[in-house]
């Protein structure tokens, strides 16, 4: 507040904006909590209701969900179906990264093939993103039954769609100097692709290519309720005849899993620098 | 005249069809001639270099270089004229994650096809011919260094390395030397004369710093506004032909700026 003072000799252009600054921030959070009150009430979310039913709902899941003594004998089944899943996951995530690279490579605005191929492109992902994984899963298990196949694609085309649209920024914000030195040097395109594009891009892609693995991972479980496939079947299965506590095993399986593909992915983004 | 190794005759560029950011350039190098250009910021001394090797398309004007018209060239008929002008830039524009070798070698591109070129294959004498470059700069020790660990002197030595694996007729140069400190310029300028005068490339040396143009080139060339304004032997060019050229940067820095008090009355009469 001193320093307030000291400074009053500050133009008032200062002291006009800083208000307007402060007064904008009272009025963000007025309209934030205004709302959120506004939308609970209309609803019928009662906070109050919520955070007294909260401690026996989770009561009830403790001991319900908690896995019996015939855990032991179905980890075997559950591991497996996890590793598939797993595979899965990192099978759409890697597909549908060198698909998507492809396509963003063609359809970018500063490297790409211009035009129609970029508005082609930008149409494709759209669609392929913008359609919900689970939807994909509906959509995909009428056209090829109930399959690893399908709940694999299911993973693709929501991976595809949302890789494209992320390299296209990549490679949008690869630095144009590079760019522009080799074109310069009478390089051809597909040599300035790979050797400035890609290279300066690489880190980037990979980062988003582990995202898009972990979302998978965690997406699959989802997906493989709704295809029939992999862990998502197995929890569904014991879900559909009331073995709570072997559902819960698989949740608990499913939670280590995303950990460790976490873990993992994390540690793998450090190494790539 | 058919001899002179680029003609530029009446090149004009308009970035948005209304001003001119060049208009109605013409001039001349000769085979190993070191040209320096000079003018103030924002006169066109980039657009200028840029037409030329048509990394910017010029509105109109011809463009003469070892006897082929730029202008008509297309795909690879470009690319090909293009690789016998190198080009050196103010940011260096290396690939910062390759090391020194790659980025040298990546002047060879232009002479391969799209697929060696993709692969990296190179030959025996195009790997030579890479590490007497380094060799040339000073920078053969690292050549396995990554680029991102150059220090802005031996980036641009990089740049001229890789410029000269072109084996270029002509090295058009953007501020070669505009962030380096006065050692790390003179270095990098020795370096552009020597191609010149040993390697007998014409050079086109863009520049901001008046004392090095005069000091390096065989001839200046004054741009103002877009045009030429005065050009000649480096005798030639007199403290007063310098100051008319720069006063107008002043002025034009005070208009924006609108504080700068005590403007001359020539220098509003520049405007
Ligand atoms: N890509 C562009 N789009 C539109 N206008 C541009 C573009 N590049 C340059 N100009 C304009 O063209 C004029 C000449 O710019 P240019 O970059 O050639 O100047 P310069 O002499 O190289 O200046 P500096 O010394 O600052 O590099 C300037 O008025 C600038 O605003
Ligand atoms: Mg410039």
């Amino acid at each position: 507040m001193t320093g307030h003072e000291k400074t009053l000799a500050a133009p008032s252009s200062a002291q006009a904006y800083f208000f307007k600054k402060h007064a904008l921030m009272v009025a963000g959070v007025l309209v934030f909590v205004v709302l959120g009150g506004l939308c609970s009430y209309a609803v019928g979310f009662s906070p109050v209701t919520a955070l007294q039913e909260f401690p026996n709902g989770l009561y009830w899941m403790s001991v319900h969900f908690m896995p019996g003594e015939d855990a032991p004998k179905a980890l075997g089944k559950i591991l497996s179906a996890l590793f598939m899943s797993i595979m899965d996951s990192l099978a759409a995530a890697a597909t549908a990264a060198v698909c998507a690279y492809i396509c963003a490579l063609i359809g970018s605005r500063t490297v790409g093939f211009g035009g129609i191929a970029q508005f082609i492109v930008r149409g494709i992902a759209s669609i392929a993103r913008n359609i919900p994984t689970v939807a994909w899963a509906f959509v995909l298990l009428a056209c090829f039954k109930q399959n690893e196949f399908t709940g694999y694609l299911a993973l693709f085309m929501k991976s595809f769609g949302f890789l494209t649209r992320t390299f296209l920024e990549t490679i949008d914000e690869v630095p144009n100097g590079p760019i522009e030195a080799l074109r310069a040097s009478g390089a051809s395109w597909f040599s300035i692709m790979t050797h400035a594009v890609i290279p300066l891009s690489m880190t980037q892609i990979i980062s988003w290519l582990l995202y898009m693995f972990e979302t998978n991972v965690r997406d699959a479980t989802l997906v493989g309720m709704l295809t029939g496939t992999g862990i998502g079947f197995v929890f569904q299965m014991y879900y559909r005849s009331y073995r709570y506590g072997l559902s819960g095993l698989v949740i608990v399986c499913v939670a280590i899993m995303v950990i460790v593909c976490e873990v993992s992915s994390n540690y793998v983004r450090r190494r790539v620098k | 005249m058919s001899e002179s190794l680029l003609r530029v005759d009446s090149l004009t560029k308009s970035y948005d069809g209304k001003t001119n950011a060049l208009s109605d350039v013409s001039f001349s190098i000769e085979p190993g001639e070191f040209v320096a250009l000079i003018g103030s910021s924002g006169a066109g001394k980039s657009t200028l270099l840029r037409c030329i090797n048509r990394l910017i398309e010029p509105t109109s004007g011809v463009v003469t270089f070892d006897g082929k018209d730029m202008g008509s060239l297309r795909g690879k008929q470009l690319r090909i004229a293009r690789r016998r002008m190198a080009m050196i830039f103010q940011g260096y524009n290396l690939v910062l994650r390759s090391n020194s070798l790659e980025n040298v070698l990546q002047g060879r591109l232009g002479y391969k096809s799209s697929l060696a070129g993709a692969l990296s294959i190179y030959t025996e004498e195009e790997k030579q011919s890479a590490f007497n470059a380094l060799e040339q700069v000073g920078m053969e020790e690292f050549a396995y260094t990554r680029a991102d660990q150059l220090s802005g002197g031996q980036k641009q030595r990089i740049g001229i390395a890789r410029a000269l694996v072109q084996d270029p007729l002509l090295i058009l140069a953007d501020e070669p030397i505009a962030s380096l400190d006065p050692h790390s310029s003179t270095v990098v300028m020795d370096h552009l004369k020597r191609a010149s005068k040993e390697l007998g490339i014409a050079c086109l040396v863009s520049l901001h710093q008046v004392e090095f143009a005069l000091e390096y080139s065989d001839r200046v060339l004054c741009l103002s506004h877009g045009q030429f304004c005065c050009g000649g032997k480096p005798s030639e060019i007199t403290p007063e032909v310098i100051a008319s050229i720069y006063e107008e940067v002043e002025d034009g820095i005070a208009g924006v700026s609108a504080v700068q008090e005590g403007v001359t009355p020539v220098q509003r009469a520049g405007r």
